[in-house]
């Protein structure tokens, strides 16, 4: 590897973003920076460059817990034989009214 | 060149070498049957990682490398609206080549290791920036050409397997459109405008067309691995598909901006319900591709320049968050 190649990388930073007011924010790709400060403003220059945003978190990337693929089923797959957790489960007569 | 590595030595694809290894291809295969999307911590065969990190890396450095051409008339635009168009869309090409890497890591290659293929020429880059800029006409030329086969492209690049590249190409296409449009218009104002300025849409135009249509890569014929590619669906369509479409949109575009594109095979064909074209010139494609176009090393050493000449920014920024982060642990 040459020098450049060996030069530490700066960490990596998760990049969340609201669009608007009453949305949640997003996830949106990633950004290298060397503090949050810096990650904010390459956020801010690579995300948002059309009023795509009104609010950003960025989050170091290591500090995200993620779920594995493999553990889908023992985490998912309960919940799909639960079809009572669901409104259309129940019959209720018209004459009830709307509900 | 945006969606074909086929120029290169093909990726080998390894028998499953256990039982279970070839359960697990077989679920991915029916996951992409299906239109699953792939995302970054799932199984998948370690050539399909690899086509797409090279296919990502290259894509990328062409966002990147795209951005010197025009870089080059900044200084020179003829007005400040049009010198604010060319800025912003600069910076979106950088953007571009930011969102490409991000999705790329997210298969555990690293940004570093990437940026020293370019710069050592390890991974390649679109042909098409390997040439020169060398009118006004070129900026409008390279946003109607150059980003116009680009998006035809990236539209069929969007509906990929792979998550992160798709979402990726999404976002890119979304502001493609603006590129292409304010190349097209630039190109009208000439068109309206002197003799001159006639004269020079026309040589920009000639020179540029035959480079565009290389942009799609090798004809099928000669892209015997793209095969495996289409089955994995990180391709949705053939080079010379791309070619076509590209080609039945763009001539009715020069029709209307009263200029002749430079291939006298080039006609309307009834039958097909496409244009006909020419030959295209192989050998000056794999010329520039191998590192002898009219720019490849001018490229390259800007590229470099450009990063040694930023080092002590990130050498500095380094030191001054690790003095920040002892403070805070003081
Ligand atoms: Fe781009
Ligand atoms: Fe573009």
């Amino acid at each position: 590897m040459t020098e450049q190649a060996k030069e530490q990388e700066w960490p990596l930073w998760e990049v969340f973003i609201r669009s608007k007011a009453g949305l949640d924010h997003k996830h949106c790709g990633s950004v290298h920076a060397s503090d949050s400060e810096m990650a904010m403003e390459a956020a801010r220059d690579v995300y948002t460059r059309r009023s795509e945003g009104i609010s950003i978190w960025v989050v170091p990337s290591n500090a995200i817990t993620a779920s594995k693929p493999e553990d889908k089923e023992s985490l998912f797959e309960p919940a799909d034989d639960k079809i009572y957790r669901h409104p259309t489960f129940y019959d209720i007569p018209k004459g009830a009214g709307k509900m | 060149m945006y969606g074909d590595t086929s120029i290169q030595k093909p990726i080998e694809i390894a028998e499953p070498t256990s039982e279970e290894q070839a359960r697990l291809e077989e679920i991915f295969q029916q996951k992409i049957d299906d239109n699953i999307k792939i995302e970054p911590q799932e199984w998948m065969p370690d050539a399909y990682r690899k086509t797409l990190v090279r296919q990502m890396s290259q894509h990328a450095h062409s966002e990147v490398i795209g951005m010197q051409p025009e870089g080059n008339w900044l200084s020179r635009a003829p007005s400040l609206r049009r010198k604010v168009i060319l800025l912003a869309k600069i910076q979106d090409e950088g953007g571009h080549g930011l969102y490409i890497y991000s999705a790329a890591e997210t298969l555990g290659t690293t940004r570093a290791k990437m940026i020293e293929q370019l710069q050592t020429g390890k991974a390649k880059y679109s042909s098409i920036f390997n040439y020169p800029a060398l009118s006004w006409a070129d900026m409008g030329t390279i946003g109607w050409l150059v980003d116009g086969a680009a998006i035809t492209n990236q539209v069929a690049l969007s509906r990929g397997s792979y998550g992160p590249y798709s979402r990726a190409m999404i976002r890119i296409c979304k502001e493609e459109s603006f590129h292409q449009r304010q190349g097209y218009e630039l190109l009208l104002t000439l068109s309206r405008g002197s003799d001159e300025q006639k004269e020079m849409l026309q040589e920009s135009v000639n020179r540029f067309w035959w480079p565009s249509l290389m942009m799609f890569g090798p004809n099928d014929a000669d892209s015997p691995h793209s095969a495996q590619s289409m089955k994995w669906k990180i391709k949705k369509k053939s080079n010379d598909q791309l070619r076509q479409e590209f080609i039945d949109a763009t001539v009715p575009q020069a029709e209307f901006l009263g200029i002749t594109l430079p291939d006298p095979d080039l006609k309307w064909n009834e039958e097909r319900g496409h244009y006909d074209y020419g030959q295209i010139d192989w050998e000056e494609f794999g010329n520039v591709i191998n590192g002898n176009g009219p720019c490849n090393k001018q490229r390259v050493a800007a590229h470099l320049k450009a990063h040694e000449e930023g080092a002590w920014v990130r050498e500095a920024a380094g030191a001054y968050a690790e003095k920040q982060q002892k403070k805070q642990v003081a």
